[in-house]
């Protein structure tokens, strides 16, 4: 959670200097979902992210020296900067493809999953998408598919938006919702749903492991709305950070500015994990004070391997765009 | 050698493929449209029932399930039947499974064939007759496969099937019954090599799908007046073999093109510009093409036939190049 929590912090600070151009979203506020989420799978499992995907790559180990550079565009990119933000991929963690096109993955989830029910190598497929994706007709149409097939497919809904803040809203009509609660669409196709607090990284842990469990033993796919707040920082079109994150703000948030003080009081889920790891005296402060200081360092040497990896030759943009056929 | 129908080629080739690769899942369709040749796909349908799914009413849906299950190593063929179904399925042809290769920097490979029937089939009027292979030719990152002959539907069949890229194969229901030679040992197709249909001195006719079998009649006709009308057909579009229809242009100087995508952006417009760039000093004659015109199809018999690329459209296109 931190090393997510202080890539993404970190990415918006190469931004405001110009460092790399493109659009990009950040996984703050989701972290107590996805770490926990992935943890519950298989090194073999394959995993379909979005646009947001940044959390997931890191939390199932993706270095992040590769991602920055991928971001940034260079040659050392997990995609050797072909793919930018919106496309980072890890084929070797099972992340085959990430689409920028909301609810585009749906649909390839229940294909990687249909292969895995031919293979019969019991390969699970987690889809990682935001609760805007339900608004797309390929939601519906891969739900249909994946019921009737009875397909090993854990579809995990990320509505980081539990206030409206996004789009969807946990409970009751949106704007760019007409169904509500959104379980009622997957259910409306008898795959099992379920509404739960993402900022919970224990019943996130609980809930994803036993759906997983379920769809291991065969009983088709299995639907998660996991629900977060907005961080405050992704309330623009550009990303910024309102308070550049430290553990000494899980007891005191007084520093953070007054409009963003509540999220970091009571919705960031790294600070809330940080107060009950401590509460429950599984760690001391200045234990997790000083693991925090060692990722930031980390993250710091991966940003600077990033910004100086080269940019790929402008020839490479000619290249690679099909794969070498036998014929 | 043997003579086989269009369809009994395409019948084996399928046949033949699965047989030898359990990779490959049929999806959709029947490979076959309205034909009545359906029992020759029920015969496959029990001969590897674990392997087709027919799934629901979703082109978005199911090509995005092909498209992930090549990722994971299966070798997909849809069927989208109706080529104008394939805009249903838009978002994952073309902005999902074309760019997933070059977008993971080479890691992602999608060998998944996306076949449809396209083009006027007779009474499809404009919503049934669509020939999207000049749209997907302006996505890089597909290939796209176009026989018109019973040996080149089966051999290239294979060809696409054993593509690790995204393959778009354009068929047409009006080649289906078309006989032809088909050898026993016949081997895959490569992409790119375009085939002489008819070898000829005077004008070269570059000629598609079901309209190089218009172009090959013209051609006869035309031989009668003493015109000698070579038939190029280049099989794909990507990978597009240019060299071939150069030396043909060499040799005649006068080029038409003959296709059924509609003319604006079509097919004809994007061969005729690549001969311009570099062949424009052979050419004693402007290029011309003979393509759809650019109106939705309409229904009625007579309406429809006046706006294909039909024989006497051809005729009187190579007879205007010889003048």
């Amino acid at each position: 959670m931190f090393v997510i929590r202080h890539f993404e912090e970190n990415l918006v600070g190469l931004h405001g200097k110009g460092v790399f151009g493109g659009h990009y979203h950040l996984y703050v506020g989701q972290e107590a979902t996805g770490v926990p989420a992935l943890a519950c799978l298989d090194a073999d499992d394959y995993l379909f992210t979005t646009h947001r995907n940044h959390g997931h790559l890191l939390a199932r180990g993706a270095e992040p020296k590769k991602l920055f550079a991928e971001i940034l565009g260079r040659v050392d990119g997990l995609n050797k900067g072909k793919g930018g933000s919106f496309h980072s991929v890890a084929p070797g963690l099972g992340f085959l493809h990430s689409s920028g096109v909301v609810a585009g993955i749906i649909p390839l989830s229940t294909g990687t999953a249909y292969a895995s029910k031919a293979q019969k190598n019991g390969r699970l497929t987690v889809c990682l998408f935001g609760d805007g994706s339900l608004e797309e007709g390929a939601a519906p149409e891969a739900f249909n598919i994946a019921s009737l097939l009875k397909l090993p497919v854990l579809f995990l809904c990320e509505n980081n938006g539990k206030y409206g803040e996004g789009r969807a809203v946990a409970a009751a009509q949106s704007g760019s919702m007409a169904a509500y609660p959104l379980t009622d669409l997957p259910k409306a196709y008898k795959i099992p749903a379920q509404q739960i607090d993402g900022i919970d990284a224990g019943l996130v842990h609980a809930t994803i492991s036993e759906a997983v469990e379920k769809i291991r033993r065969g009983e088709g796919p299995q639907f998660v709305e996991a629900q977060t707040v907005r961080y405050p920082g992704s309330a623009t079109n550009w990303p910024t950070v309102p308070a550049p994150t430290d553990t000494t703000l899980a007891w005191d948030v007084s520093q953070v500015p007054e409009n963003a003080r509540e999220w970091y009081r009571s919705a960031d889920p790294l600070l809330v994990y940080v107060r009950e790891l401590v509460e429950a005296n599984q760690a001391k402060r200045e234990e997790i004070a000083a693991l925090e200081s060692q990722v930031k360092s980390a993250i710091a040497a991966a940003v600077d391997f990033a910004v100086n990896s080269p940019y790929p030759k402008p020839e490479e943009a000619e290249r690679d765009f099909f794969a070498k056929s036998p014929l | 050698m043997r003579e086989l129908a269009y369809y009994e080629a395409k019948f084996e080739a399928l046949d033949e493929i699965m047989s030898g690769d359990e990779r490959v899942h049929l999806i959709n369709g029947t490979f076959m449209s309205l034909s009545p040749h359906r029992h020759v796909y029920q015969n496959l349908q029990k001969k590897f029932k674990e392997r087709i799914f027919s799934p629901p009413i979703s082109e978005l849906g199911f090509c995005g399930l092909a498209t992930g299950a090549a990722m994971a190593g299966l070798r997909p063929i849809v069927d989208l039947s109706t080529g104008s179904f394939i805009y249903e399925a838009w978002p994952q042809v073309a902005n999902e499974a074309a760019n997933a290769y070059s977008m993971s920097g080479g890691q992602t490979r999608v060998p998944v064939v996306f076949h449809l029937f396209h083009g006027l089939r007779g009474g499809g009027a404009a919503q049934h007759s669509g020939s999207p292979q000049a749209m997907l030719w302006n996505v890089p990152g597909l290939e796209i496969v176009i026989p018109s002959s019973p040996r080149d539907v089966k051999g290239l069949l294979k060809s696409a099937v054993a593509s690790d890229n995204p393959t778009i194969f354009v068929d047409h229901t009006r080649l289906l019954e078309i006989r032809g030679e088909v050898a026993d040992n016949d081997k895959p197709i490569p992409f790119g090599v375009a085939d002489i249909k008819r070898v000829g001195s005077d004008v070269t006719l570059v000629a598609t799908s079901y309209t190089v079998q218009v172009a090959l009649q013209a051609a006869e006709k035309l031989a009668k007046d003493g015109i000698e009308v070579e038939v190029v057909d280049p099989r794909t579009l990507v990978p597009f073999d240019l060299v071939t229809i150069l030396s043909s242009v060499e040799k005649t100087h006068r080029v038409i093109i003959a296709d059924e995508t509609h003319q604006s952006c079509g097919v004809a417009a994007e061969i005729a510009a690549r001969i311009a760039e570099t062949g424009f000093d052979k050419l004693k004659a402007p290029i011309r093409r003979v393509s759809t015109l650019d109106v939705p199809v309409p229904y009625s018999p007579g309406l429809e036939a006046h706006i294909g690329p039909s024989e006497a459209r051809i005729m009187d296109a190579v007879r205007a190049a010889l003048a």
